[in-house]
């Protein structure tokens, strides 16, 4: 079937299977490999994504139901070369390090700031508690997040490699 | 602005280099891979635990339009492939053709054009089982009317594996008999499961012209997973280059070869093209490396003061279904005989059996260096229920039976030797963290009013940083790794390492290591890892060995880069080497400090023109393999506080202070994240992780939704502090720090917990410690959870 869907502000059209997964329509379509896959059961958040502003668990999505939403994957939260503060909070304050649960987790906690600009440590907590983490034991996670809330026009420094 | 003390030349808090990719969704994990032409495959797998295959039928899966290939047993077995050697040189079925052995193995491989395709085949394969009867207690796997599982084994007529002991028997037999007290207790420290974020997967590559395999794989050891394909598939080592990218966690889970890999290489060969397997949740939590599985009897004898005299243990080990399980050939229980704790014992002694069963093989870790965890569990509950029985203060009992700094280097009973440690002091510095004294006021007080609040303490020593070579391999390779230091005319380096990082923040921690040693900036070495084609011979990453080990390999291949670069700058300055002397950074004249020069303008000397004494090459590049002397020791004090609500059983964590000794810090930050995620490892073998298995043998924790892992919400704010008690022989004075939270928070925790169920009569209660189990408890019927 044809579906276009708005990812990070631009429109992709492409003929895809009906059971298609959004996760997968991200990473192999459009090869955004920045979301990512980590269950099969909707327990583990490594997959979110915003779809208009909300988190949603891609792997439980299909694309096309994603079709006419505006899409907002990891790769969209750098904007001009600036990263996001939420980008920088989970730098700052040591909130990866395998990485590979830290989109899903950047992405809730863009969410929560839009909602929410100053939430105490049990809010937080309570927005990232549908994804989980096995590296960082969440404490520097709510850290970064209560940074970013901090800093929200912060001029980022740049994270070089 | 950034500050010295955000930037260090050396060690310090200095932020990740590797953040830069990761915060921005670059990462680069193995299913991010794509190539052309690049095929996907799925495992079929057996729906039983135990059963005999009659036959099996793939005629409809090949009829699949975009299915390119089905393989089985059958075919790998024409190629010499349907059983592989395991880490423990025991056998595993790769694809099965006689039986199923449990729940989940590999059955059939299909390949098709895309990963949905791949799946839809698998329902069109007909696999007809004659089902067996399953063992799945280990206590039972030896009863003589136990089914037979490995009956492929020549001479195998039962299920046991090995028989290992350690320490002096008649001696701690002789303590027991004469001990004012004695106590036992059976525990179990139950099956669970590292689950890595990132599931395990592989990409093959085979190039039919040239012979040559690029094999991408989720690998916390390349290049020893090079060599065994090397030996397995008789490919030669050279044309194998096994990439390693970025690891979603690893915990020990991607350190074996799973048939899944040695599917897609075999996939790769058949079809001409580079095929990929990624398993799904379910295939990793059912078939892949579990961790634990120790059914223990714990004994300790004491005075009736509290003088503990001796520990003894008896293990059953429960192995699943092939014995893969990741452990130095030495060592069949891995290093569990460092059970003696942190104590001054007069005697001890274990023995461990190891059995067969109808559950996933593996035993591989989840964070732990060779059995360690189930070693300090035993002994932290055994002083607990020592302490119960003579209704001692946990923490007065431990004051008095820990090893003394004086005592160091120490032996223990079971003949490793403890390289340093102040026990005494971080204990003290836990305690006065946690205002340990009015913890048990408040205690008090809560239990007149009916409340359960509980204490739990331990102090406990690890054992990371395998190993001296004539001691510890594994399957023939010796536990050494390597470092290579290349210095570009510039100044700017590149460290090729051995170890690979699975979010341990190698790329930063090493850069380190070389800065503290060269005075080269951090941000100027790259550190590359996880190719093999890149850098050098090693056994990888796990049981917190890569600080230990290739830290040292990396402080040692810097400092002959120095002494290299002083030849140098004796040319340079026209002076005798022996007249520098070294700062961060720089060789100068002694007496003549302006007179001087810095590593870059040595780097470019190497490659220029000056004139060389007789001998010396020019370039700053070397090369160096470490194999270390001794295991470092590490250890800590822990303290948990926990909240059980009488009504329901529920526990909730609500203090947890740590305080650790890994010897000299590197990278305060690193250590600290390293630290807050073993606790959470902790919370959720103690109160939620667990693989169970039905009677027939089906897995119970085959999903996220049944394999409970923390989350936010059931961890506190870690409180964490340190001391320093550098290693007396590593080069820095480092010791690892990745696995010490994972091993020392489990026992605290279910510490606190009997602690807090004390007016019910608990003195023991199995993990974990779930609503359910911990109400049971309070009813007096405690039980393990299978």
């Amino acid at each position: 079937m044809q579906v276009t869907v708005s990812v990070n502000g631009e429109e992709h059209a492409r003929d895809v299977e009906p059971r298609l997964l959004l996760v997968h329509f991200l990473r192999d379509e459009l090869g955004k490999t920045g979301t990512h896959w980590g269950c099969d059961t909707s327990n583990c958040g490594t997959c979110v994504v915003l779809m208009d502003g909300e988190p949603v668990k891609s792997c439980t999505l299909l694309t096309a139901t994603a079709a006419g939403h505006e899409i907002t994957t990891v790769e969209g939260l750098e904007r001009d070369g600036v990263l996001d503060p939420v980008q920088q909070g989970f730098h700052e304050e040591h909130g990866l390090q395998c990485g590979f649960c830290t989109p899903g987790m950047m992405l809730t906690a863009r969410a929560l700031l839009n909602e929410n600009p100053d939430p105490t440590d049990g809010e937080i907590r309570e927005a990232i508690s549908g994804q989980i983490c096995r590296c960082t034991g969440y404490a520097t996670i709510v850290r970064s997040i209560r940074w970013a809330a901090e800093h929200p026009a912060e001029a980022a420094e740049e994270v070089a490699g | 602005m950034a500050t010295i003390e955000d930037r260090p030349i050396g060690f310090g808090r200095l932020k990740r280099k590797e953040d830069a990719r990761f915060i921005r969704g670059q990462g680069k994990y193995v299913d991010d891979v794509q190539l052309p032409g690049m095929l996907h495959g799925a495992v079929l797998r057996s729906p039983v635990a135990h059963a005999r295959i009659v036959s099996i039928d793939t005629s409809a899966a090949l009829q699949h339009p975009k299915v390119q290939a089905v393989i089985t047993g059958k075919d790998l077995e024409g190629l010499g492939l349907a059983w592989m050697p395991t880490l423990s040189a025991d056998t595993q079925a790769v694809l099965a053709t006689d039986k199923v052995r449990f729940q989940g193995q590999e059955v059939a491989f299909v390949i098709a054009d895309d990963r949905y395709s791949a799946r839809d085949a698998l329902e069109l394969i007909d696999v007809e089982y004659d089902v067996l009867p399953a063992v799945v207690n280990a206590r039972k796997a030896l009863d003589a009317d136990a089914p037979v599982i490995r009956d492929d084994k020549e001479g195998q007529s039962n299920n046991f594996i090995f028989d290992w002991e350690s320490g002096d028997r008649a001696a701690t037999d002789e303590v027991f008999a004469n001990a004012d007290v004695v106590v036992a207790e059976d525990m179990l420290y139950p099956r669970s499961h590292p689950a890595p974020m990132e599931t395990c997967g592989s990409i093959a590559d085979y190039d039919k012209v040239d012979g040559s395999l690029t094999l991408w794989c989720t690998t916390q050891a390349p290049h020893a997973h090079r060599t065994v394909y090397a030996l397995v598939a008789g490919l030669p080592e050279h044309k194998i280059r096994v990439i390693s990218p970025d690891i979603g966690g690893g915990f020990g889970n991607k350190v074996g070869i799973y048939p899944g890999y040695v599917c897609s290489v075999v996939g790769s060969i058949v079809t001409g093209k580079p095929v990929k397997w990624m398993e799904d949740r379910s295939e990793n939590l059912m078939a892949t490396s579990f961790a634990r599985d120790y059914v223990m009897r714990g004994e300790i004898a004491a005075t009736k003061d509290g003088k503990i005299l001796g520990v003894r243990v008896d293990v059953i080990a429960d192995h699943g279904a092939f014995n893969a399980t990741a452990q130095p050939t030495k060592y069949p229980a891995g290093f569990f005989h460092v059970f003696t704790g942190s104590y001054d014992l007069a005697a001890a002694h274990c023995s461990v059996k190891g059995v067969y069963t109808n559950k996933a093989p593996g035993g591989v870790a989840y964070a732990c260096s060779f059995r360690i965890t189930e070693a300090v569990y035993l002994v932290e509950r055994m002083v607990d229920v020592l302490a119960h029985e003579l209704d001692a203060d946990p923490v007065e009992l431990r004051l008095k039976n820990l090893i003394r700094p004086d005592q160091f280097p120490y032996e223990n009973k079971t003949g490793w030797t403890y390289d340093s440690g102040d026990y005494e002091n971080t204990l003290r510095k836990a305690l006065d963290i946690a205002g340990y004294d009015e913890l048990r006021r408040e205690q008090a007080q809560k239990r007149e009013r009916g409340e359960l609040m509980g204490i739990g303490v331990v102090f406990f020593t690890e054992a990371v940083g395998a190993g001296p070579r004539k001691h510890m391999d594994i399957l023939g390779l010796g536990m050494a790794d390597a470092a290579e230091l290349r210095v570009h005319p510039t100044g700017k380096a590149m460290l090729g390492l051995s170890v690979q990082t699975q979010g341990q923040g190698h790329e930063t921690t090493f850069a380190q290591i070389v800065a503290e040693e060269l005075g080269i900036p951090p941000e100027d070495i790259d550190v590359v890892h996880g190719d093999t084609d890149r850098t050098p011979f090693g056994l990888g990453t796990y049981g917190s060995r890569s600080t230990p080990v290739s830290g040292a390999a990396t402080a040692i291949v810097a400092r002959k880069v120095r002494d290299k670069a002083r030849i140098i700058a004796s040319a340079m300055l026209e002076v005798s080497a022996e007249d520098l002397e070294w700062e961060k950074g720089r060789w100068f004249v002694k007496g003549d400090p302006e007179k001087g020069a810095t590593i870059q303008e040595i780097a470019m000397g190497a490659h220029g023109s000056v004139e060389l004494p007789e001998g010396v090459e020019g370039g700053l590049d070397s090369e160096t393999v470490y194999n270390p002397p001794n295991l470092t020791f590490p250890f800590g004090a822990y303290i948990c506080v926990v909240d059980v609500d009488p009504g329901t059983g529920k526990v909730t964590v609500r203090r947890f202070i740590a305080v650790d000794d890994c010897g000299t810090r590197i990278n305060p930050i690193i250590i600290e994240g390293q630290v807050h995620g073993g606790l959470t490892d902790g919370v959720g073998m103690a109160l939620m992780e667990l693989i169970a298995f039905d009677e027939e043998g089906n897995c119970l924790g085959g999903s996220l939704m049944d394999y409970l892992i923390p989350t936010a919400l059931e961890v506190p704010d870690w409180e964490t502090d340190f001391t320093v008690t550098p290693s007396p022989h590593h080069p820095i004075g480092a010791k690892g720090i990745g696995e010490s939270a994972t091993v020392g928070s489990p026992p605290t925790i279910v510490n606190a917990v009997c602690d807090a169920l004390k007016p019910y009569g608990v003195r023991h209660m199995d993990m974990p410690c779930t609503p359910s189990r911990v109400w049971d408890a309070m009813q007096g019927k405690a039980a393990p959870p299978q």
